[in-house]
């Protein structure tokens, strides 16, 4: 659409401009302001340069936890972009099925987040949950407290549980925006499953699928509440990813210099990897 | 096409949403069956259903005020955060959809990464703030800091709306004598009411699921429901029942609303502006 020039229109984005300098750039200003300073109590702050930045990257518990929420992130993507597209290609596409299938898909999306680590705390427990019990009677030694691969699987299999959800709405609502026309040429053309999802759906999910593949990437990489209530983080340090340790930090132990220049190198990453998929995003809108 | 022309795959397909559903039912339905047990029997018996029905859980939320309050506190402080922020992205969204404005690119963008900013990040600045402004413990504070991701989402979604609104429609208005607040109210609202539907429920899932912000905002008065589950589990050692009960209420209001918007959630997600 043609856009008139009017400057004006900066008055109508004012109120936006407001709120979000209130929650978001004074905050992160008061970060930047102590990721730079260092104290010895009595709000008697003097500068640090970069002395936290260096002990930050050079410490092992950064890369640790940085290396655990790339290889989730990772993991999660691969079983929930798959996932998502199988489970949208098989949806009913008329009928009441549909409304059924969306109310009850949705239903994990609006459990609060630490309501979902409840329910796979309780879920996965030996003595009082189905999933745990049910491994245990069938010889399998299982239990998330102890042993890191299992909390690992557990932290999983419940993200698949929460978040797959998201992937087949978006896939859903990109596949029922093809016409019926261009099935019909398909089959006129003799046309088999896997090219008609090679050239036709997949083209037409493209775009869905990378909102999708950056949202679940995003989140991903910031989960904080789920295995906050599940693992508490544990067992030892196996399932400690970015946020959490950077809450233990911050309101935890109270160290502000490390803890804000951890926060102003993690938004930075989360916002350079945003900015690639994107730039990717935007450039492969244009190309089509 | 007639069943008996489908090859065998196409029949069974209904059976992956099927399991698919089922998996997604069944943790759910674990909480549900423990909510109605006693935590004496959910400890020493295991059964897929429960033995000796009771309304114990929910009677002691619903009549003990520490616990019914919070969910109160929960949906004041939703309801106040989707408004504030469907209520400033509607003019700003309008902006972005119909005139071009210095730097309009470069802000629509670093709206967007407020978005992408980890909320562990701000949890210490936002205490900090809030307390020199007072405002720690109360329900505008935790609305005002669901703002950080509401505020460009419900921007982003209203964006796509308005943009498919011809604007030749603006213009006719204008011609017939519409001030710009009249033509607003009375003309654009009605046409964007689905997008304003849309933006409304998102806004309303990601507060409603918050609780990083919520609860470090928090001490008694304004705490979120979901806070108060964690608190009292480790404090009265473990009331496995209630507590269950207590998970099952954060659930209904979620399925209401997702009942509600059903039809428009598909269309929210079709213009990919989540």
């Amino acid at each position: 659409m043609e856009k008139t020039w009017n400057n004006k229109a900066w008055f109508m984005v004012l109120p936006v401009l407001v709120l979000v300098a209130f929650s978001a750039v004074i905050p992160l200003m008061t970060v930047v302001n102590y990721s730079v300073q260092d104290t010895f109590g009595n709000n008697e702050f003097f500068w640090a340069g970069t002395d936290w930045y260096v002990e930050v990257l050079t410490s092992d518990r950064f890369w640790d936890a940085l290396t655990r929420n790339l290889i989730f992130s990772a993991i999660i993507l691969a079983i929930e972009i798959p996932l998502g597209i199988i489970i949208a290609l098989n949806m009913p596409k008329k009928g009441l099925g549909v409304p059924v299938c969306l109310v009850l898909m949705a239903l994990p999306l609006l459990i609060p987040w630490n309501v979902v680590g409840t329910i796979w705390q309780v879920f996965g427990r030996v003595d009082i949950g189905l999933l745990g019990h049910t491994l245990e009677a069938l010889g399998i030694n299982y239990n998330y407290v102890q042993n890191p691969i299992d909390a690992w699987v557990t932290l999983i299999v419940m993200d698949v549980w929460h978040w797959t959800s998201l992937v087949v709405l978006l896939c859903y609502a990109g596949l029922v925006s093809i016409p019926d026309a261009y099935y019909q040429a398909a089959k006129i053309d003799g046309a088999s499953r896997w090219s008609v999802f090679r050239y036709i759906q997949l083209p037409k999910m493209k775009r869905v699928l990378l909102i999708a593949f950056l949202l679940r990437f995003m989140d991903s990489f910031m989960i904080y509440t789920e295995p906050f209530v599940v693992t508490g983080g544990g067992p030892g340090n196996s399932t400690t990813f970015l946020s959490i340790d950077l809450v233990k930090m911050a309101i935890g132990q109270f160290d502000l210099g490390p803890a804000a220049a951890l926060s102003i190198i993690y938004f930075l990453i989360v916002l350079l990897l945003s900015w690639i998929f994107y730039t990717v995003m935007t450039t492969s809108d244009a190309q089509s | 096409m007639t069943a008996t022309t489908q090859p065998l795959s196409q029949r069974l397909s209904w059976l992956i949403p099927t399991v698919y559903i089922l998996f997604l039912l069944l943790p759910i339905y674990w909480l549900v069956n423990m909510s109605f047990k006693e935590t004496s029997e959910i400890l020493s018996t295991f059964s897929l259903w429960p033995q000796n029905p009771t309304l114990r859980n929910y009677t002691v939320i619903f009549t003990d005020p520490s616990w019914y309050k919070g969910y109160i506190n929960s949906i004041i402080y939703v309801v106040m955060n989707t408004v504030i922020s469907v209520g400033a992205a509607l003019p700003a969204a309008y902006a972005f959809s119909r005139y071009r404005f210095l730097g309009d690119k470069h802000l629509f963008f670093w709206l967007l990464t407020n978005r992408m900013a980890p909320p562990a990040v701000f949890a210490l600045p936002f205490f900090q703030l809030y307390s020199a402004f007072g405002l720690i413990d109360t329900h505008i504070a935790v609305a005002l800091a669901h703002c950080l991701f509401n505020v460009p989402l419900a921007v982003w979604i209203l964006e796509g709306f308005m943009s498919g609104v011809p604007k030749e429609i603006d213009e006719t208005a204008y011609i017939d004598g519409y001030s710009f607040p009249r033509f607003f109210l009375k003309i654009f609202t009605p046409l964007i009411a689905s997008g304003i539907g849309v933006a409304a429920f998102f806004c309303f899932m990601f507060s409603w699921v918050e609780l990083l912000l919520a609860r470090t905002l928090t001490t008694t008065d304004a705490k979120p429901i979901a806070a108060i589950m964690t608190r009292t589990v480790s404090a009265s050692g473990l009331d496995w029942g209630v507590l269950a009960a207590a998970g099952v209420l954060t659930i209904i209001p979620g399925a209401l609303v997702i009942y509600f918007v059903r039809n428009y959630i598909a269309k929210g997600f079709a213009l990919g502006r989540v």
